[in-house]
């Protein structure tokens, strides 16, 4: 700092007392979070990239140390990896693409008028609340042919042959975790959208309506446009969040059956938690964590490239 | 009370350098206005007296000792923030006598002085309400008995009117007045209002992109401004600037006349004649001839926006009525003791 | 604010039939929940799929209370969770304090560093968190799910609350500073009776995002007693996989501190989504 350098003469340690406050005591502030969070989420990170490398199995203490990248050469041979990779993506675009339409949908509608609009809001908004593992239990239920009417519903109008478990068809299974998924996102991105919409200055759609816009042009030509910048980066954070989230399968059909919902991030905990192989388990982990850096870095080339801001 | 010495007082934000070469001795009980347009670190100065705001360079005294290391509360010195700054939660009589609250005073002590601060100032109906039930005019009421109750050595204010109408800036601008009368402590008060400015202070400071520009009671402002900026800030109308050209003793205009000054320093560049010392006259043998744009009758004053052949636009002000429409013919004579001379930089180089 | 859309009977139609699928899509699961709860054991196979059974009962909640050990996860998971957001919010409140007023070197890297926190998968820290907390010889204890929780909500929290205190005019503090106050006493007497409200959104939030924490309560928690709610109930699937009234009524009895608390954030939702802190 340069306000270190310039001293007047005379300068004592009194003349930088009030500078040091300034430059130090945000750190003050700020210790207890940094120390938390290095001990407790980068240390561990590093931590865990290291186990790539190693043999660390809780099963078998014996035949641990340094592996070299034996745990890589495995994934690359992991046919379970590969079908896992498969099922990520059809997990994480298949809930992105339906939390967003719906999404959008209820936040334009959220942002007219209509009575009774504030009570609407807070139930709409009420599965948002619902904790994960409770979504995943109801619909794990819903699915259920004894207690859940959703097989039957399905059967009645010719989609399914019988009322039977879709989680149990290794098909279908993975449109169980989606649609609890979808039914648990819809309100984050309705709550973004709506508080994004709340934000265009009324009076341009004022004046489009003064110079003879239809509702659908005012739509295409005002609310998309502003949306786009925020659009870009909410799906962004959104699909790297959801391709991380496990709780919803993991419950409701634990990568089952025969692996047909397991994706990346559940085949990294059943690998931690049931084989307490933590070296691959941690493998696999840094192969989603890569994946996840490239599409970023994708998304945001892309959105540099087209979003003009 | 407080005497105040800003020694060669600067300050920087990173690289960015918004104040330098600040040099003011305040005199007790002195009254000192910082003038400046938008931008130009008024703020940023008092805020660094105050204590807000630490000191990139130079030395600040108050009393003779050396207070850049202090802290605000250290400093015994009361603000008047532009945003009142009354805090929401807590009614009018514990914002007066918060400050007392925290130096621990007693409750009978503090009742009795936020009392009397607030009856001179007509707010004692009001002690239980919140801020948000006050209008503006009675939030800086309650803004100024905060500063008042504390009884401290100076007062700062910065640009504590701006958020009012024209009316009652008028009145608070006279209770302001009334205020530094009675209690004659030091004030130093910020505005960029040029009347402000000129009713209040005993001492103006004209500042200008973060460097003072002439320091001096209103008068000397008026009459002698350093230089071609504070000439052209202070006073109102704005004084006309018009490019000319030294010719001997003399100073010759674009349109040809010639006025002759006294103690004429180098050369001259422009020359600065305020509309109230330009004077209607006959055509035939006046300076400037031309005619009137627009007028302006005010009642007390008329104002005329002349152009003028050879030279430009000019105003001029004429106390009581004129009887001088749009389009007409006229003539204009100068006051030649009254005329500022300006160089090349915009100092003024006549005595 | 809102759209002025001329009225016409077809779109006013479409319109309530939007209105009514939302409210059918989100609430649905809800209701069933409760019915299932509220459905007396000798009807649920028969009277399983209808949409309200010919009697209801509350002797399922009697029973999950009495009966099993919901009583000792209830209480584990808000123990956890009340602690979790205490902690949680004392501490983002100092940090996002930090970033609302101060202009400092590095702020940008831990703005940037605090991000970074949020993207990158939790669960690749699960292995490592284990062993650490199996070398400390804290398995099985609450205060270590606690300790990762808080840290893990820190990031999201402090952003929040820098909003909250952003919303504060920093004239307010600097007027305290000049009556007397310390920067810490302004902090104290000043901003944080104004920060209230925030300060209950955080809490709020982390409070919810704790009590539905389930894969590293599973990792880290084997023992019956220190299980919390979700890990509990998850146990109670499998043992009582037949007994869907209970379970049910569990679930209702899960739900019930999370919409208390959503009913209180619901106001606020826009406004912290909105404010750079992005997250579910
Ligand atoms: N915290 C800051 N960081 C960087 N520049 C600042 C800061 N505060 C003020 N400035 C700059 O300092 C200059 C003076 O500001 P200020 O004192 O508020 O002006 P005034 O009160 O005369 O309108 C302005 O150019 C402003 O942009
Ligand atoms: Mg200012």
């Amino acid at each position: 700092m340069t306000t270190f350098t310039n001293k007047a003469p005379g300068g004592t340690r009194a003349r930088t007392s009030l500078y040091w406050r300034y430059l130090v005591e945000p750190y003050l502030y700020l210790t207890p979070a940094i120390l938390l969070i290095a001990l407790v989420m980068l240390f561990p990170l590093i931590v865990g990239i290291s186990y790539s490398f190693q043999t660390v199995n809780l099963l078998h203490l014996d035949k641990g140390g340094w592996a070299g990248l034996s745990n890589y050469a495995d994934l690359w041979a992991d046919r379970k990896f590969w079908l896992a990779l498969e099922n990520t993506l059809v997990w994480t675009f298949g809930s992105v693409f339906f939390q967003f339409t719906l999404g959008l949908g209820l936040a334009l509608l959220l942002n007219t008028r209509f009575p009774g609009r504030r009570v609407f809001q807070a139930l709409v908004f009420l599965p948002w609340a619902v904790p994960t593992f409770l979504t995943a239990l109801i619909w794990a239920w819903l699915f259920n042919p004894v207690i859940g009417p959703l097989p039957h519903w399905l059967a009645a109008v010719g989609a399914l042959s019988e009322p039977y478990n879709i989680l149990g068809d290794p098909e279908l299974a993975i449109w169980g975790p989606i649609t609890a998924n979808i039914w648990y996102g819809v309100p984050f991105f309705a709550i973004t959208l709506l508080a994004a919409l709340q934000s265009i200055p009324s009076e341009l759609y004022e004046a489009a309506e003064i110079d003879g816009a239809t509702a659908w042009q005012s739509f295409t030509k005002i609310t998309l446009p502003f949306l786009a910048p925020m659009i870009a980066i909410t799906v962004m954070l959104r699909t790297i969040w959801i391709a991380n989230f496990a709780d919803l399968i993991f419950i409701m059909t634990a990568g089952g059956p025969a692996n047909s919902t397991q994706i990346l991030s559940t085949y990294v905990f059943t690998t931690a938690f049931k084989k307490l192989d933590f070296g691959y388990a941690s493998t696999i982990a840094v192969a989603l964590l890569g994946l996840l850096f490239i599409y970023a870095a994708l998304v945001l080339a892309l959105r540099r490239k087209f979003v003009k801001v | 009370m407080a005497r105040l010495e800003l020694r060669d007082i600067g300050k920087s934000y990173g690289t960015m350098e918004v104040l330098r070469d600040i040099n003011l001795s305040v005199a007790d009980g002195e009254f000192i206005v910082l003038v400046g347009p938008s931008g130009c670190g008024k703020s940023t100065l008092l805020r660094m007296i105050a204590g807000l705001e630490p000191i990139t360079h130079g030395e600040l005294l108050i009393d003779g000792r050396r207070m850049n290391d202090a802290a605000p509360r250290d400093r015994d010195i009361a603000m008047v923030f532009q945003s009142y700054a009354l805090y929401p939660h807590m009614d009018v009589a514990r914002n007066m006598g918060f400050s007392m609250e925290i130096r621990g005073a007693r409750a009978e002590e503090r009742r009795s002085k936020v009392a009397a601060a607030a009856k001179t100032l007509g707010l004692d109906v009001l002690t239980e309400r919140l801020p948000k039930a006050l209008s503006g005019g009675q939030r800086q009421r309650v803004a100024m008995g905060r500063a008042i109750v504390r009884d401290p050595q100076a007062f700062l204010f910065d640009e504590p009117l701006s958020n009012l109408d024209a009316a009652l800036r008028v009145e608070m601008r006279l209770e302001i007045a009334r205020l530094h009368h009675r209690l004659g402590a030091t004030m130093v008060y910020v505005t960029h209002d040029q009347v402000e400015a000129l009713t209040l202070a005993d001492r103006i400071v004209v500042m200008n992109g973060g460097i003072v520009q002439q320091v001096g009671t209103p008068l000397e402002l008026y009459d002698t401004p350093a230089n071609r900026f504070v000439a052209q800030f202070i006073g109102s109308p704005t004084m006309n600037v018009l490019p000319a050209s030294r010719e001997g003793g003399d100073v010759r205009l674009s349109n040809g006349a010639l006025i002759s000054l006294e103690g004429l320093e180098g050369p001259v560049a422009e020359l600065g004649i305020r509309p109230e010392h330009l004077d209607l006259a006959d055509p035939d043998n006046a300076t400037f001839t031309g005619s009137a744009d627009v007028v302006e009758h005010l009642g007390s004053d008329t104002n005329i926006y002349a152009q003028i052949d050879g030279i430009g636009p000019l105003m001029v002000r004429q106390h009581g009525h004129v009887a001088l429409r749009a389009g007409d013919r006229l003539g204009i004579v100068v006051q030649p003791e009254r005329v500022h001379a300006f160089d090349a930089t915009g100092a003024r180089i006549n005595s | 604010m809102s759209v002025q859309v001329r009225r016409s009977p077809l779109r006013s139609f479409g319109k309530l039939c939007a209105i009514l699928f939302y409210l059918c899509f989100a609430l649905f699961p809800i209701y069933w929940l409760v019915k299932i709860s509220v459905t007396p054991d000798q009807l649920v196979y028969t009277e399983g799929t209808k949409l309200w059974p010919s009697t209801a009962t509350l002797g399922n909640f009697g029973k999950v209370i009495f009966q099993t050990d919901f009583l000792i996860f209830f209480r584990n998971s808000l123990f956890v969770s009340l602690s979790t957001a205490a902690v949680t919010t004392l501490i983002a409140a100092a940090g996002g304090y930090a970033f609302s007023r101060f202009e400092f070197s590095g702020k940008r890297i831990l703005v940037a560093l605090l991000l970074l926190t949020q993207m990158f998968p939790l669960l690749m820290i699960i292995a490592p968190i284990y062993r650490i907390v199996a070398a400390l010889g804290l398995l099985n204890s609450l205060p270590s799910l606690i300790l990762v929780y808080t840290a893990f909500n820190i990031p999201f929290a402090t952003f929040l609350m820098q909003s909250f205190f952003d919303g504060i005019p920093k004239d307010l503090e600097d007027a305290a500073m000049m009556d007397g106050c310390s920067r810490f006493q302004a902090l104290r007497k000043v901003i944080l009776p104004l920060t209230l409200p925030g300060l209950g959104a955080t809490l709020g939030f982390i409070f919810t995002a704790a009590w539905s924490e389930i894969l590293f309560a599973l990792m880290l928690i084997r023992s019956n007693d220190a299980m919390t709610f979700p890990v509990g109930l998850l146990t109670f699937v499998s043992k009582f996989s037949v007994d869907w009234g209970q379970m049910m009524a569990a679930g209702v009895l899960a739900l019930v501190p999370s919409c208390i608390f959503f009913i209180f954030i619901q106001k606020y939702l826009v406004q912290g989504l909105t404010s750079g802190a992005v997250k579910g």
